[in-house]
């Protein structure tokens, strides 16, 4: 792998810190997202909650969807190439769009092997649950971290679960005397290197970021106060009373994360959220965070 | 001495980091209060619309544009150079005039076209390793505005009293030589 070729990568993730990427699905859409100021875009077929509720198979979406997208807005644009189909995220890459997401919403396309990351140009952002399975994804050469969450259920208890897994994780890593390392890796199923890397330093080598759930600009904040450096949203915009004023909203409570009263006044006159649902209402084969290991 | 980071959007923590590395105290401005009493400010890196988006949602950007045109200290890296910049290109956005500069926005393509390079040799910064994320490029300056390093020939650092613009992230990387000199010089 070139070093210098992944710090590039990283570099752009960097970028977007403090900010805010919603889910967009037509040029529309992505004006909305702009003026609300978000940082990026992730140009997508159709958003989590009715990828949830029409079923069938979810792939890549279609390209002029993609440019549709670009064409409208100056912020970079992301897309979705399924779990392991590498020939998807060439294809991304072929467009040039500003990073991949290899993701679990879309349906898998290998159930034993991601994609690597590290035969592309492009940066890839990749879901993870825990230390072990980050460290697997920027192994394979992934550049951004977010949580899994549980896309499109309006619920933020997963995402927050993966925060608090990843940071626990962490501590008790960074905190471990070095002869531990190695048992430690085998524990994580994690590159012994870079369970060295993370005891040593205390911090992911990449950033990570909230997704799956974040409904509400408390959600956001919440996301931010447990170590997030930015957010993802999904389906909790559009499918929202009024997607113009969550979005800013949203963008308001991330920047704010920290001060309650800019949050407050970021939480008035949104009228009705997104509908949610309770995570223990899905079967293991409706959990979209299961998907990949 | 106090610097403050501009943190609405972007890459705020790297140059807060660098400064503090050089014995400056850097304050996060998220409000107008935050300008209060720093000596000097820093517009990072991250996505300009973003940025004036918040500015104007948070009351800051008439403080904040007020403050880099007061010839006060003032250091815009990438997006941050973009909001300093007298003529905004590609696609047209409002900006601060702070310095006598034209830039073009995502001037190289996406971030397939991000690239790091080695400063032409002469300049004030020898060997320094820009790196450059979906970067401007400064199309024209102005008279008043000195020229520190280039890339290919082309102006990538330049200063105009104590403002200092770059279109690549010297925050980035080990290499603080740059925002040594810009503190040196307002301190």
């Amino acid at each position: 792998m070139n070093a210098e070729a992944q710090k590039l990568k990283v570099h752009l993730a960097e970028m977007l810190k403090g900010g805010v990427i919603l889910d967009v699905t037509n040029a529309e859409q992505a004006r909305l997202a702009e003026d609300a100021g978000a940082a990026a875009v992730m140009a997508l077929e159709r958003v989590p909650s009715d990828i949830r509720r029409e079923g069938g198979v979810a792939r890549m979406a279609a390209i002029e969807r993609i440019e549709e997208v670009r064409k409208t807005v100056s912020i970079p644009v992301m897309a979705k190439c399924r779990i392991g189909h590498f020939v998807e995220a060439r294809v991304l890459e072929a467009l040039a769009v500003d990073f991949v997401d290899e993701s679990e919403v879309l349906t898998p396309a290998d159930d034993q092997h991601h994609i690597d990351k590290h035969a592309f140009r492009v940066p890839f952002v990749c879901g993870a649950r825990d230390l072990g399975e980050a460290l697997r994804r920027i192994g394979e050469g992934a550049a951004m971290l977010r949580t899994k969450g549980e896309a499109g259920s309006g619920n933020i208890v997963e995402a927050v679960r993966h925060l608090r897994q990843i940071g626990r994780e962490l501590r008790e890593l960074a905190a471990a005397p070095a002869d531990e390392r190695m048992a430690r890796a085998k524990a994580l199923g994690a590159p012994y290197d870079l369970v060295v890397q993370v005891a040593e330093s205390g911090r992911l080598p990449v950033p990570n970021f909230a997704a799956g759930g974040i409904a509400t600009p408390a959600d956001a904040a919440l996301c931010m106060a447990l170590g997030a450096e930015s957010v993802f949203v999904g389906s909790g915009i559009f499918k929202s009373d009024d997607p113009a004023a969550r979005a800013r909203a949203i963008v308001r409570a991330t920047t704010h994360w920290q001060d309650a009263a800019e949050v407050l006044a970021a939480s008035r006159g949104l009228g009705a959220a997104m509908p949610g649902l309770a995570i223990e209402t899905l079967t293991a084969s409706e959990r979209l965070a299961n998907r990949g290991w | 001495m106090k610097i403050g980071v501009l943190a609405v959007q972007g890459g705020f923590a790297a140059h807060a980091r660098m400064l503090a590395g050089l014995g400056a105290d850097p304050i996060l401005v998220r409000r107008p209060a935050d300008l209060g009493d720093v000596a000097g400010l820093v517009l990072p890196g991250g996505e300009s619309t973003a940025m004036l988006t918040g500015l104007a949602r948070d009351g800051l950007e008439a403080p904040v544009r007020a403050w880099t045109r007061s010839r006060r200290p003032v250091f815009g890296t990438c997006a941050g150079a973009i909001l300093l910049a007298c003529g905004v290109a590609h696609p047209a956005q409002r900006s601060f005039t702070a310095l006598d500069l034209d830039v073009e926005r995502n001037a190289y393509g996406t971030q397939l076209d991000s690239f790091t390079a080695v400063v032409d040799p002469g300049g004030a910064f020898p060997g320094l390793h820009a790196i450059f994320i979906r970067a401007p490029r400064i199309v024209r300056v102005g008279d008043g505005v000195e020229v520190l390093a280039r890339v290919a020939g082309e102006a990538v650092l330049v200063r105009s009293g104590a403002a200092w613009a770059a279109t690549f992230h010297p925050e980035l990387g080990d290499d603080a030589r740059v925002h040594r000199a810009w503190l040196r010089e307002i301190s």
